[in-house]
């Protein structure tokens, strides 16, 4: 049982209750929120790589990610921080399409970034249309503190799942913890059933 | 990158004003008198929870300004005017009042005295908070572990713990301790008076070749600046670690 907070009012009630999970409020500011120094990765360099559970690791560059079919995406997003923003528009590759031909008896993915960072996700979150590499943002190419050249998107989950600067997505048979699940943040970060930290 | 995992759930636990400290304009710091608190390590923070009288909540998240005490949590909160929950605890809370809290929360942006240095705390603003309960732990092991703080501020009178950290520096323990005031100086200001920049770093920081550990704290823009420069002047990215608040453009 929650104690009243004496004389506190709040205001954040006009909130839309279907759209805005428990515990957060909306923000029109787009937060940054990272755990180390912005990494500088040049568009030649970059790859990104699908390795683990597959007969042999597939690499993309730039150009090729560029060549894939893109979709639009406008959604929520939602981070554990407590702010979620509201209808934003990013440009990206569905995972789906990603893993199109790759075979594997993968359940878990552990992804990586530039920098070091990961996060670990169930592989059925990352597929069924729920999840992208995103490259632009607003259509605008993605800022590199908001994860540029590319970032995972992942809006169904807290918003630290959505790893920025992503290079590589390792499928697993097991489930490994990642960065922010390693110091005690949920393990699968569902911000509907408000899971914040281990158990929640 | 491997972290110390936190076990168990973190509960919301009621915590008690024992008393209220005007920092600098805008700025309070709450002590708390929290049963059950776990304990915590200097850099950690914890998450809020007001609740109104009928049933609204808002949840925010903050820096412990402290080292574990006991029961005793100690939260330094800058009044955002824009703010929800900041505005309540900096103008309306009272001692014994209660708020909620839960935590301690993170673990990667964290530093003890056992980790040993040198340190290098770069922060803006209310950004000090968590550098703070580092120092303070520092001091409180008696440890001459050698540290330097570079702290902006708009101007003198919204420097945090300014009489606090005169007093650590007078310890002449290995603590140097360096403001950047960006707005307004006093007559015969002999500081920095400009934003934190690559120039200033190379003037403050540690030498890459001590391989300090680094942490940076404040607005998005701050840290963006500070953090990249630091890798530029050739500091591993892995040791220097960040906490940012706000957008980018923000204050």
């Amino acid at each position: 049982m929650a104690r009243i907070s004496r004389g506190f009012r709040g205001r954040g009630r006009a909130a839309d209750p279907a759209r805005v999970p428990p515990g957060q409020y909306v923000t029109d500011d787009f937060p940054v929120l990272s755990a180390g120094p912005t990494p500088e990765i040049s568009l030649d360099d970059w790859r990104l790589t699908i390795a683990g559970e597959i007969d042999a690791p597939v690499s993309l560059t730039w150009d090729e990610l560029q060549a894939l079919a893109s979709e639009e995406v406008t959604t929520d997003i939602h981070c554990v921080t407590k702010w979620s923003k509201l209808d934003t528009a990013w440009t990206g590759v569905s995972v789906d399409t990603l893993l199109e031909g790759i075979d594997t008896a993968a359940e878990y993915a552990l992804v990586h970034s530039y920098g070091g960072y990961t996060t670990n996700l169930p592989l059925e979150d990352l597929t069924g249309g729920r999840a992208w590499v995103a490259y632009a943002y607003g259509g605008a190419p993605l800022e590199p503190e908001h994860g540029g050249p590319a970032r995972l998107l992942v809006p169904h989950l807290y918003f630290w799942k959505s790893a920025k600067w992503v290079r590589a997505i390792e499928l697993r048979a097991d489930d490994e913890p990642g960065f922010w699940e390693g110091y005690g943040y949920h393990n699968y970060g569902d911000p509907w059933q408000e899971q914040r930290y281990a158990g929640d | 990158m491997a972290g110390t995992a936190l076990r168990g759930r973190l509960t919301w636990l009621a915590g008690e004003v024992a008393a209220l400290i005007d920092e600098a304009p805008g700025v309070r710091s709450l002590v708390l008198e929290v049963p059950g608190w776990p304990g915590h390590r200097p850099g950690q923070h914890v998450d809020v929870r007001l609740t109104a009288e009928d049933g609204y909540q808002a949840q925010r998240s903050y820096s412990i300004a402290a080292p574990a005490d006991g029961e005793r949590v100690i939260l330094t909160v800058e009044r955002l005017d824009d703010g929800e929950v900041s505005p309540y605890l900096v103008d309306e809370l009272r001692p014994g009042d209660e708020i909620e809290l839960r935590g301690p929360i993170g673990g990667w942006f964290v530093w003890e005295p056992a980790l040993g240095g040198p340190l290098q705390l770069v922060a803006g603003g209310s950004g000090v908070v968590p550098l703070m309960a580092m120092l303070r732990a520092r001091a409180a092991a008696g440890t001459a572990v050698p540290a330097r703080l570079l702290l902006s501020s708009r101007s003198l009178e919204e420097i945090i713990y300014r009489e606090e950290l005169a007093a650590l520096e007078g310890r002449a323990d290995g603590l140097r301790v360096t403001y950047a005031l960006t707005r307004t100086q006093p007559p015969g200001w002999t500081g920095y008076r400009r934003r934190v920049d690559r120039e200033m770093l190379a003037e403050e920081v540690w030498p890459p070749g001590e391989r300090p550990h680094c942490f940076v704290c404040g607005p998005t823009g701050l840290v963006e600046a500070a953090a990249s420069a630091m890798v530029g002047l050739g500091h591993e990215p892995g040791r220097v670690k960040t906490e940012r608040f706000g957008p980018m453009g923000g204050s």
